[in-house]
């Protein structure tokens, strides 16, 4: 016997008789032979535990952990201290090993839990109401523009900030492949990192569906998102936001109260490691009247029979196990124990909290980033940034390999993800970046690297 | 105390639960005053480290989970999620990985990635494995694209998916997604489909037939090599959604089923924890000739070290940031790598003995709508109550007072009133048998005191709850000083 399944031969040999065959063999007879012949797995045999965690833990210590380089890295994962009290409540296996609460009455806890994450969502966002969760930021911002498309049927032209995370712009275009009403459009950045409002004026139309921006966005830029929204709504379409880094909108002014009509964050920030870039979770909020058009599961507050408050699922009649291919989406599991994270994350911090985790990362990188243009690494764009900024340092962006071997990740090459920035590098800084770290960054930065060091990185 | 207000209505204005030592900094220019906050977070908690573990501690009391009792809800597999796994996926050298790091900063995390992909095109027994999809319902999307993909590359854009009448919901609705119009193939009398339906349904608009096998009645698809055949001669592509996978491990493989492309659900069939929703995750594996389509980016050896590349030009793309669930991926690995291949197969055949073995404690008892054989699950319908008038959802809420969660309910569509009872191999016979006996008990108590079924739960800590009322009035969320929904009258 192995893995984790509890039968003694005696309990097969009952079971057999209660159920009237001879053999375990005989319950697979109508399986066709020819199948049955062929279908033996080619792996290995089992571990023991001890063997286990002999041979995963092997595997984790070859990647660079908490205990490795200095990283200061963000591009949509973000480095934070994490509550010690976020994993014991997520490590509870009332919490962990529940499905989805399809029995309200003993699922109480997820529910409410959930109730608790779509008003901490929506208050963040600063619109009206949000959902359980979607997969994660990206996937999140693909289904805005899904549920824009269902409530402007006919508009074609969806704008995406060439600043939106190159990731998020992806998603959003596969997850369009297949329906041939609609088409993509880039609006450019302006020279200081933003995007470009005059060049996203010039294309708007009666034929413009949707505007997805970055906020911040990918250059860790503050966008001025209030503009954008009042020029996409002159044209009677929507504007959506999508947030990779959800700390800094405790600092900036909320998409809704810039006139975003959708949403989206990812999720991560709040309580959940980086974790090789998932699972994290995805927030998705809008106003009160489009609420029949959200995509996911809802949450509502309900009476039971006594008239005591309680939780359920509810206006199911949107989803995929009731409207099937009328469905608003098909996503049914989502990322609820993620959004329990966030759940404990924003509560441990709270309104105070909060606000003062922001301005502390707001500060530390503008302090680092002080320090680097002191050291004559200039910044890339003058624009406001919140916790990440963009670095002209060419030397460096082509020995980033051999810097990361040397115990410094210096940010993200840009080049890989913008032709028109090579040589330049997408830094990071957070609370959890020590001083002796950053001086560490300052010298990689500043110091020129020799030809031979750059050449081999 | 056995009450618990909602987070917000906690706590006290200016109590701070976690603070952090001031932000160095004071000199920092701030943040233009235009680009600011303006509502001071009002309405976000504030409450004390204490107040929010108890909070969260008391919430998880309400739930009951696969940890703590006999979870048998059906085609959701929720079997025992091994304690070992937790601190794996929290190792360090994962959890604090960030994905962008160079891969040479990455190659454990990529190995384990690798070792995964070659385990599931082994249980499969098809080509290349993507990691990629966050759940079930996202695979499905990506398995849609990629059959979309492999037609238009052949410049012959096909326009229907057939899918049968048993099958979930999220096929239709990732077909449609894919922009799919969908033609539904009835089941028989057996609740199987047959080859001769799918030969009828087929032409040369349809792009692929999605199916389940077993199917969500929890019959093996016995004619499923004609089944695929008759798709395949005429173009079309099979999709299998792999759900129910637990039930075929060791026994077939899609690839021999004649399987094209395929999702797997790992909270279902490898044992990650289903977190009350998710996060699940959701690879897809596919025959070679689908393979030029998988999104980017993808995992290459290339001298012995293994690298991220998106060199692929026909790839549909990318499904969402980074590469994966990999804290999933990483459970799932070790559940594999824990039982091994012979461990798998055992573990097909003893869920299959416990489904069998509460199908026959309960048939007699219960209506049982199709004779067939079955493998992992069980479906029973109400039809023997009617005559009491208590029905599914009654006996539903009555197993809560005996301790155990609820099957699936009034799923699959093809039957009346279902109970969809999958036990999976980790329990107990001695747990099957409570189990059966709180089954056989409350049929007799629909007999001889219907209205105590019917009013059920009694013994949770609320009655049943009003789903119209929440419909009616959707309260999606606690607003400051908003009156409470429960407060009002109907």
């Amino acid at each position: 016997m192995s893995g984790y399944s509890p039968h003694t031969a005696q309990d097969i040999a009952a079971m057999l008789a209660a159920i009237g065959v001879g053999s375990i063999d005989d319950l697979f007879a109508h399986v066709p032979a020819k199948l049955r012949a062929r279908a033996a797995i080619a792996l290995p045999a089992g571990l023991s535990e001890p063997e286990l965690l002999r041979d995963v833990g092997a595997l984790a210590a070859r990647n660079a952990g908490a205990s490795g380089p200095a990283v200061f890295l963000g591009a949509g994962a973000y480095p934070h201290w994490i509550p010690a009290v976020v994993d014991q409540i997520l490590l509870r296996s009332e919490f962990a090993t529940a499905y989805t609460p399809y029995q309200p009455e003993v699922s109480q806890g997820t529910l409410q839990a959930t109730f608790e994450f779509q008003t901490l969502a929506a208050l963040l966002l600063g619109l009206e109401v949000a959902n359980a969760s979607m997969y994660d930021g990206a996937s999140a911002t693909a289904e805005a523009v899904l549920m824009a498309r269902r409530l402007l049927p006919g508009r074609r032209v969806i704008w995406l900030a060439r600043a939106l995370h190159p990731h998020y712009r992806a998603t959003v275009a596969t997850y369009l492949r297949g329906l041939g009403d609609v088409e993509v459009r880039e609006v450019p950045f302006a020279a200081d990192g933003r995007t470009d409002l005059s060049a996203l004026r010039a294309g708007l139309g009666p034929d413009t569906l949707c505007l997805v921006l970055g906020y911040p966005n990918v250059f860790g830029v503050v966008e001025d998102v209030a503009p954008f929204a009042d020029a996409v709504r002159a044209v009677g379409a929507l504007t959506i936001t999508a947030t990779a880094e959800p700390l800094a909108l405790a600092l900036v002014r909320s998409p809704g109260a810039s006139g975003a009509d959708i949403a989206v964050a990812e999720g991560q920030s709040f309580g959940l490691p980086v974790s090789y870039g998932g699972p994290g979770v995805g927030l998705f909020a809008t106003r009160e009247r489009f609420v029949r058009s959200l995509p996911g599961r809802l949450v509502g507050e309900t009476t039971d029979a006594h008239g005591r408050r309680g939780y359920v699922l509810t206006l199911a009649t949107r989803e995929q196990h009731i409207r099937r291919e009328r469905a608003t989406s098909n996503i049914c599991t989502n990322q609820a124990l993620c959004a329990l994270a966030v759940t404990v994350y924003l509560s441990l911090l709270g309104r105070h909290g909060l606000a003062s985790l922001a301005l502390a990362n707001y500060r530390a990188a503008h302090l680092a980033a002080a320090r680097l243009e002191a050291a004559a690494v200039a910044l890339r764009f003058p624009a406001p940034f919140f916790n990440e900024f963009v670095v002209r340092a060419p030397a460096a962006a082509s020995a980033w390999e051999a810097l990361a071997r040397d115990g410094v990740v210096a940010g993200f090459p840009l080049g890989r993800w913008y032709p028109e920035l090579e040589g330049n590098l997408l830094l990071c800084v957070t609370e959890t970046h020590p001083a002796e770290q950053v001086d560490r960054l300052v010298d990689a930065l500043a110091t020129p690297v020799p030809a031979a060091r750059a050449a081999g990185g | 105390m056995l009450d618990e207000p909602l987070i917000f209505e906690r706590g006290s204005p200016g109590r701070v639960g976690w603070p952090l030592p001031a932000a160095a900094g004071e000199g920092v220019a701030e943040l233009p005053a235009e680009l600011r906050r303006e509502d001071g977070l009002a309405g976000m908690p504030e409450v004390s480290e204490l107040e929010a573990l108890r909070h969260f501690l008391r919430l998880s009391q309400w739930n009951y989970s696969a940890a703590t009792t006999l979870y048998p809800l059906g085609s959701c597999t929720m079997k025992y999620n091994p304690v070992v796994n937790e601190g794996l996926a929290r190792l360090p050298g994962f959890a604090a990985l960030h994905p962008l790091v160079p891969e040479t900063l990455a190659q454990g995390a990529l190995e384990l990635l690798a070792a995964l992909e070659a385990a599931l095109a082994a249980v499969s027994g098809l080509d290349a494995v993507c990691l990629q999809p966050a759940a079930g319902a996202h695979g499905e999307l990506l398995g849609m694209l990629l059959v979309r993909a492999y037609h238009v590359d052949r410049g012959d854009a096909r326009r229907r998916v057939l899918i049968p009448s048993s099958a979930h919901g999220t096929n239709p609705a990732s077909a449609t997604l894919c922009g799919y119009a969908v033609t539904e193939v009835p089941v028989d009398a057996r609740g199987l489909l047959t080859a001769r339906a799918v030969a009828a349904a087929m032409d040369e608009s349809v792009a692929a037939l999605m199916i389940t096998n077993p199917n969500t009645l929890g019959l093996f698809e016995r004619e499923i090599e004609g089944i695929t055949a008759a798709v395949h001669a005429r173009g079309g592509v099979v999709y299998l959604d792999g759900a129910n996978l637990n039930a075929i491990m060791g026994i077939a493989k899609p690839a021999d089923m004649g399987v094209d492309v395929m999702q797997f659900n790992l909270h279902k069939t490898f044992s990650t924890p289903h977190g009350g929703g998710g996060p699940g995750a959701g690879p897809v594996a596919v025959r070679a000739p689908f393979a030029d389509y998988l999104p980017v980016p993808r995992l290459v050896r290339r001298d012995g070290a293994l690298a991220w590349t998106e060199d692929a030009p026909k790839s549909v793309g990318r499904l969402r940031a980074f590469y994966g669930n990999f804290g999933i991926l990483v459970r799932a690995h070790a559940y594999l790598a824990r039982l091994g291949g012979p461990g798998l197969a055992e573990a097909t055949r003893l869920a299959v003995l416990n489904a069998n073995y509460l199908r026959a404690r309960l048939r007699g008892t219960y209506h049982l709508p199709y004779e067939t054989p079955s493998l992992h699950e069980c479906v029973f319908s109400d039809r023997n109550l009617q005559d009491y008038d208590v029905h599914t959802l009654d006996v539903a809420k009555r197993l809560l007072d005996y301790g155990f969660y609820a099957p699936t309910i009034y799923f699959p569509l093809v039957v009346k009133g279902a109970l969809m009872i999958e036990p999976t191999e980790t329990e107990t016979k001695e747990t099957l048998d409570q189990f059966a006996d709180a089954m056989l008990a409350i049929a007799e108590e629909a007999r001889r005191d219907p209205a105590r079924v019917r009013e059920a739960p009694h013994s949770t800590r609320l009655a049943r709850l009003d789903e119209t009322r929440a419909a009616r009035r959707p309260v999606l969320r606690w607003r400051p000083g908003r009156p409470s929904n429960a407060g009002e009258s109907a």
